[in-house]
């Protein structure tokens, strides 16, 4: 789709690749009933990388984010995250999931509470911080996606951009190590893309390790160090941003770009 | 042709409009009556006729009610009252409600000890209100709410203190079972070790405790047999207590329900199903007649306690089903939401799933307690002698054969206010609760 129009140079003195794994996923499986939504999918994601996962739609890319954090069980293979392996253990599942935040394409934040207390509810039952501590990280992480005036409003008082926003901050209270983004502006008018998407570069600036499903091709040049390319369930290409864009191998995904970026 | 169209395509606005008042018949009082009651010559015949209707109606029943028969003694004396005014037998005989009314209150409690269920129901508006307006009182008060449940029976059946204190004991032994164990196994093994460590104590243990510590230490106040209890007291005792335990078990039903362990699922189904497929009265008969006859001989299950707990089951049942409603109106997201941040299940319904899940539930739920407290009225079947068994003796007295609507109205009257506050708080409450756009 529209082309990222970024007003400022992207920093790139902290986006670092290292060697450290943070996520492996050998041989994952999912069905849903008899269908076979994910096939044979390996994939290791380094600390620090930024991956952006592209595709039709049911091809399988939001399916695969949400097996990490397990919010769809996978049957067969197995995926393990930051060290530790998904079982039907729940212990280790609250664990992973405290560990890994997540971004909806519906932003899903509570709206019977003020975005203040959306963004400490996790920290103070999770982690058991007090509560002034929790308030206090809360309005960092508010003020970071630029919206601490909001803070004692409810999430129905808020635009589209804005909620996506508060939901970062929600999940960046918890400190996590790796983000993953469903589809976060799929939802949102094309003005409010570009306060989220912003918000996403100043994360990847910093470091963070990033999955995101997209289809923001602008943020996958820019931004990303690996673009996955899914199709019927399986990855059928990935390579990098440059690489991708401009020398795509497989017929699926040249058909795939020409129907994206073609007009 | 093409000229005129070219000026009316391109236009710029240069300045932009400020806001203006609405035309003033459209505003106000004229506004208003203009809009509801006169709006077109059809319109405004309706609203006469209307309200020639209304004032004839009103005028009917205002004359029967305001009629001087307060002091009369008997049925008798009423007409006798009233056919010396002249006006032939018409008017309201006020005189039953008059001799009455105490009864109809607190049906045969000993009248020297009005003074408890008086104390018990000012209590329970001070239990009450830090649940109901939370807002508004010290949130210190809601330690008195949770020792309330204790309290409550003790003023209005008496006896020894240490009954209570050992009903309460059972919840502190369950409580501190379950933070042994939910510690170092499941949560789920800490509530089921924690329910049957309360279960042993209370079916068991507590009675042996209660009787030496009563040996040992009587304090206590007079005795009140539950035959002696009727009237409001009665229903309110009933209605409250139904509708403070169906709301809690009517969650755990509806999360049983929707449970992926099968026993818990179909355990719940089948309670549900079976309860909400039985007449009230079915159950009520269970409860007078047939459950004594599976209780070993000797044993006093007290009447009222076993219509409790029928009655609570009975509105449990429902209640689970309005609130499944509101569990099916919750979209996914909020379960994921909950989920991506690492809350457990429980946390997760704590503090996500059930505050909006009861938010959206409350004009089912507040529906359910009315109904519950309307259906108190029928334990006067089972011999229980509440307003309307009462209702019946009253009418049974010879001075007061034949007095039909004043008995009725004033209980009608008595249940219209409780349920109209109810439906009210639950419009107040539905209004403080809406977070969408303000």
């Amino acid at each position: 789709m529209s082309e990222l129009a970024i007003d400022r140079e992207i920093d790139r003195s902290k986006m670092k690749v290292s060697d450290e794994v943070a996520i492996e996923i050998i041989n994952m499986n999912k069905w849903y009933g008899t269908f076979h939504v994910l096939r044979d999918i390996n994939l290791t994601v380094n600390r620090g990388e930024r991956i952006v996962i592209a595709g039709p739609s049911g091809s399988g890319k939001s399916t695969l984010i949400r097996c990490i954090n397990r919010l769809e069980e996978h049957q067969a293979g197995r995926i393990i995250v930051d060290g530790t392996e998904l079982s039907s253990d729940l212990k280790n599942i609250d664990k992973i999931r405290s560990e890994v935040g997540m971004c909806f394409q519906h932003f899903n934040l509570f709206p019977h509470l003020t975005i203040l207390e959306n963004c400490t509810l996790a920290p103070i039952w999770v982690r058991k911080t007090p509560k002034k501590e929790a308030v206090e990280t809360a309005m960092h992480f508010l003020a970071k996606v630029k919206i601490p005036e909001q803070a004692n409003k409810y999430p129905g008082q808020l635009s589209g951009g804005q909620q996506q926003r508060v939901a970062i901050a929600r999940s960046l209270c918890m400190r996590p190590r790796i983000m993953l983004f469903d589809e976060p502006t799929s939802a949102l008018d094309p003005e409010m893309i570009k306060e989220v998407l912003d918000t996403m570069i100043e994360l990847a600036e910093e470091g963070m390790t990033m999955l995101c499903v997209t289809h923001e091709m602008g943020f996958a040049r820019q931004v990303a160090n690996r673009v996955i390319f899914m199709d019927q369930g399986q990855i059928v290409e990935q390579n990098e941003p440059e690489e991708f864009f401009n020398n795509p191998k497989s017929d699926r995904t040249k058909l795939f770009l020409s129907q994206i970026l073609g007009h | 042709m093409s000229n005129t169209h070219a000026d009316t395509v391109a236009f710029v606005r240069d300045t932009m409009l400020p806001q203006q008042e609405p035309p003033p018949s459209s505003v106000g009082a004229v506004g208003w009556a203009r809009a509801n009651l006169f709006s077109g010559w059809f319109n405004t015949i309706l609203t006469f006729v209307s309200i020639l209707v209304i004032g004839f109606v009103l005028y009917e029943i205002l004359s029967w009610v305001f009629s001087p028969t307060w002091n009369a003694g008997s049925l008798r004396e009423c007409r006798e009252i009233l056919s010396a005014g002249g006006e032939a037998t018409r008017g309201a005989c006020w005189g039953v409600i008059r001799e009455r009314w105490i009864q109809l209150l607190f049906g045969f409690y000993p009248a020297d000890l009005y003074w408890r269920p008086i104390l018990a129901f000012i209590l329970l508006g001070v239990a009450l209100a830090p649940v109901l307006f939370a807002d508004k009182v010290p949130s210190q008060l809601i330690w008195f709410s949770a020792i309330y449940p204790f309290l409550f029976p003790w003023l209005l059946w008496g006896g020894t203190i240490w009954g209570p204190l050992s009903a309460l004991a059972g919840f502190v032994i369950g409580y501190f079972v379950f933070k042994a164990l939910s510690e170092v196994t499941s949560t789920l093994i800490g509530i089921i070790a924690a329910v049957v460590a309360a279960l042993l104590w209370w079916l068991v243990l507590s009675g042996y405790v209660v009787d030496a510590l009563n040996s040992i230490l009587p304090i206590g106040i007079q005795a009140v047999e539950s035959r002696n209890f009727g009237g409001f007291m009665l229903s309110i005792t009933i209605g409250v207590v139904a509708i403070a335990c169906s709301l809690p078990l009517g969650i755990v039903l509806a999360l049983g329900r929707q449970s992926d362990l099968m026993i818990v699922k179909y355990i719940c189904v089948g309670f549900i199903e079976f309860v909400r497929g039985v007449p009230l009265i079915t159950l009520l008969f269970v409860a007078s007649v047939l459950l004594n006859l599976f209780l070993p001989p000797g044993t006093t299950f007290d009447i009222i306690l076993r219509v409790l707990i029928m009655v609570t089951l009975f509105a449990s049942a429902y209640m689970a089903e309005v609130i499944r409603g509101g569990l099916a109106a919750l979209p996914k997201g909020q379960y994921e939401g909950a989920d991506s941040l690492g809350l457990n299940y429980w946390q997760a319904q704590r503090l996500v799933i059930m505050p909006q899940a009861l938010k959206i539930s409350i004009p089912g739920i507040v529906s359910t307690f009315i109904g519950v407290f309307k259906d108190t009225t029928l334990v006067s079947i089972i011999g229980l002698l509440d307003p309307l068994g009462l209702s019946n003796a009253i009418r049974a007295d010879s001075n007061w054969n034949g007095v039909v609507w004043e008995l009725y109205g004033f209980i009608a009257a008595m249940f219209f206010i409780f349920c109209f506050s109810m439906s009210r708080y639950s419009m107040y409450l539905e209004r403080k609760l809406r977070t969408g756009h303000r």
